[in-house]
């Protein structure tokens, strides 16, 4: 998982509620067996036409949203499924940030597990950055990380919250399967003692 | 005395393997159900050199992408051809049990999880399918998981999460003649919202919840990702233990006195707090179909289509205009006089066995309306033949509906089965997005029974109106 620091970029701004997984990337794309190749079909209900041409008014269709890093969001951003091609499709479309007022829970989890950052902010403060990033001329911003804290390109920052352990692997690119590993004895010291408790869910399938 | 504390309290206490620093839980997975989806979390499992930790925790299914006619016939699909031989090579590859297209016991997955005595009440239970939920209703705690979570419980048998809050729904009463569990939890998602419950996890209690049959209280925690939480439970009972006794994963003998003994432990302690109570009377539902595109875009059907200019606030109301846009109706319609093109009775939400015997109580000695495309699908291959050796196949194909073999199909329209753009659908599944029966499709949730009459009227209808028939 590729670290994240800081990250300046373009940040478009999609000034609608409940963006759901269904818009971030259509079903009928889950068909495959790689993460990657996913930014392409990106929001492609939106973005294109049946016959694949460009719908001309959609953000990411428009300079300079063209090379978006970041997206701001209307409240509850990624609502729907588990299907972690929503993140995949974000990241390989090279969007590494997602502000909003508030996301999907499993969304939101997913997220960190493909080093996107999804940020919580107050409705007044996503207002502020929603006018940024509809500012044509300067739609860029800078979301630090490290201080915690989103720049907006008139100077003013912007912090926000979140939980240290998700911080620390993001900025590390630390993934949980190596953390979890490193506590197999009290892994192997539950199942003893559920083995005991509860044989039944240690069954092998009937044969 | 130790505090009291709610039936999620128990199972996650119980489940608790370890807690980090700053409040994630390392929680110990009893069970995990895959299917054809996720292959990448077996790519991680390979590139990182690990195994599958429990195999025997796993069980394997293949239902997503397959297609829905008779299983000696090829898929032709390549992409889904694909997928289903990834699967094969990863389940074999990795040890973990498969039910492959030819087995009887193949089905959607949250069907074929309780049929098998693989759910029971007090585990813990994943899948990477958001409504996992569906397993609660058997008192356990079940929720839909992303890949890389897959990945990690197929490596450690661990899941790490915060611990979401408690939530509770009493629905108390009797719910009324020509309603069901569907129309309970539609109302439930119409009264709090599609966001309603997020950061929860939601015990539904009450009498109106205890009434209900298994099979119609997986249907109320299958949708509860609809609300906004990603598990929903219910208090298991002398119903619960009943529908899992015998099965072939069930527990037997004296494992299956002591499992019963433990879990009469498991019901939330009088007394126990929850951080959000809300209380919905079951003689006030009426039978619920959905409007617009998400399941809290619902209303009873003697209902209208709602004004936008109505709407609380600015981003309600263009939310509202959006979806009526996208759903080509117009305010202050009946929602009896919306006309549909297809009818699909099935997913993981309503393909049991009740709710095929309802939809065939409706469908019975009558015919699917002219112009209307009406399909079945049962859950599973098991329920299939209980299906078919109590004759409702022939009841429904009598009545022109597709009578076919067990998958997600519509629901999610990935495996060939899909509404044609504008089409207007009338669906016992659980999602009316955009797109999801099919591109610029139109969905419209509602009961098994209120499906099948709008195959046989062509227009959603109130279901309470037509006579229902034996199907003995
Ligand atoms: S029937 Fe629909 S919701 Fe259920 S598992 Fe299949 S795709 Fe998911």
């Amino acid at each position: 998982m590729d670290k994240f620091n800081t990250l300046t970029g373009v940040a478009a701004p999609m000034d609608m509620i409940n963006i759901d997984t269904d818009k971030i990337i259509p079903k009928l794309h889950l068909r495959t067996i790689k993460r990657t190749g996913l930014g392409k079909v990106l929001f492609e209900e939106m973005r294109f036409e049946t016959d694949g041409s460009e719908k001309p008014d959609f953000i990411l269709n428009k300079e300079p949203y063209r090379n978006s890093k970041i997206i701001v969001a209307g409240d509850n951003f990624g609502c729907g499924s588990s299907r972690e091609h929503a993140p995949w499709a974000l990241l390989d479309f090279g969007i590494r940030c997602v502000i909003s007022t508030s996301f999907a829970d499993i969304f939101y989890n997913n997220c960190f597990k493909n080093g996107i950052l999804p940020i919580r902010v107050t409705k007044d403060q996503l207002d502020a950055l929603m006018a940024d990033a509809s500012d044509t001329e300067n739609p860029e911003l800078t979301v630090d990380l490290v201080n915690m804290e989103i720049k907006r390109p008139n100077g003013v920052t912007v912090p926000f919250e979140l939980d240290a352990f998700r911080r620390e692997c993001l900025l590390d690119g630390l993934d949980d399967i190596g953390l979890t590993m490193q506590k197999g004895d009290k892994i192997d010291g539950f199942e003893a003692q559920q083995n005991q408790a509860q044989p039944w869910l240690n069954s092998a399938p009937p044969a | 005395m130790a505090a009291p504390r709610t039936l999620f309290d128990k199972i996650w206490d119980a489940h608790l393997v370890d807690t980090t620093e700053d409040g994630l839980s390392i929680l110990y997975a009893d069970r995990l159900l895959i299917m054809e989806m996720q292959p990448q979390a077996f790519e991680g499992l390979r590139m990182a050199g690990l195994k599958v930790r429990c195999p025997d925790k796993v069980l394997g299914v293949m239902d997503h992408v397959i297609p829905t006619h008779p299983r000696d016939q090829a898929i032709e699909d390549p992409v889904a051809r694909m997928m289903v031989e990834q699967a094969y090579k990863d389940y074999e590859e990795f040890g973990v049990e498969l039910f492959d297209l030819v087995d009887k016991r193949q089905g959607i997955v949250h069907v074929i999880g309780p049929e098998q005595g693989f759910t029971l009440p007090g585990v813990t239970l994943f899948c990477g399918d958001s409504h996992t939920a569906t397993h609660g209703a058997f008192g356990a705690f079940a929720m839909g998981v992303g890949t890389s979570e897959i990945e990690h419980i197929l490596a450690t048998q661990t899941l790490r999460s915060p611990k979401p809050k408690n939530m509770r729904v009493t629905v108390d009463g009797d719910l009324s003649i020509g309603c069901s569990g569907k129309d309970i939890i539609l109302a439930i998602i119409g009264a709090i919202g599609t966001a309603g419950g997020t950061g929860h996890v939601i015990e539904f209690a009450g009498s109106a919840i205890r009434d209900l049959s298994m099979e119609g209280r997986m249907t109320v925690s299958n949708m509860t990702i609809e609300a906004g939480a990603r598990a929903g439970l219910i208090a298991p009972d002398e119903k619960t233990f009943a529908y899992c006794e015998g099965r072939p994963r069930a527990p037997k003998g004296a494992d299956w006195d002591r499992a019963i003994e433990y879990w009469k432990t498991l019901p939330t302690d009088e007394g126990a707090v929850f951080d959000k109570e809300v209380t919905l009377e079951a003689e006030k539902i009426a039978p619920q179909v959905t409007w617009g595109t998400n399941p809290e875009e619902v209303a009873p059907i003697d209902g209208v289509v709602p004004d936008p200019a109505d709407a609380p606030n600015e981003d309600r109301r263009r939310m509202i205009q959006r979806s009526l846009d996208y759903m080509g109706l117009v305010p202050g319609t009946a929602m009896k006089d919306v006309a549909i093109d297809r009818a699909f009775i099935g997913s993981c939400t309503n393909s049991r066995i009740e709710d095929l015997e309802a939809a065939a109580a409706i469908a019975r000695g009558r015919k699917v309306a002219d112009g209307v495309e009406a399909m079945v699908v049962p859950g599973s291959g098991l329920i299939k033949d209980e299906a078919e050796a109590r004759g409702l196949d022939k009841i429904f194909t009598e009545a022109g509906f597709d009578w076919r073999e067990p998958g997600c199909s519509m629901c999610i329209a990935m495996n060939g089965d899909n509404i044609e753009p504008g089409q207007r659908c009338a669906s016992t599944s659980n999602r009316n997005f955009e797109g999801r029966q099919g591109r610029d499709g139109r969905t419209h949730l509602a009961s098994p029974a209120m499906v099948a009459a709008a195959a046989v009227t062509g227009r959603l209808t109130d279901v309470r109106e037509l006579e229902t028939r034996s199907i003995e």
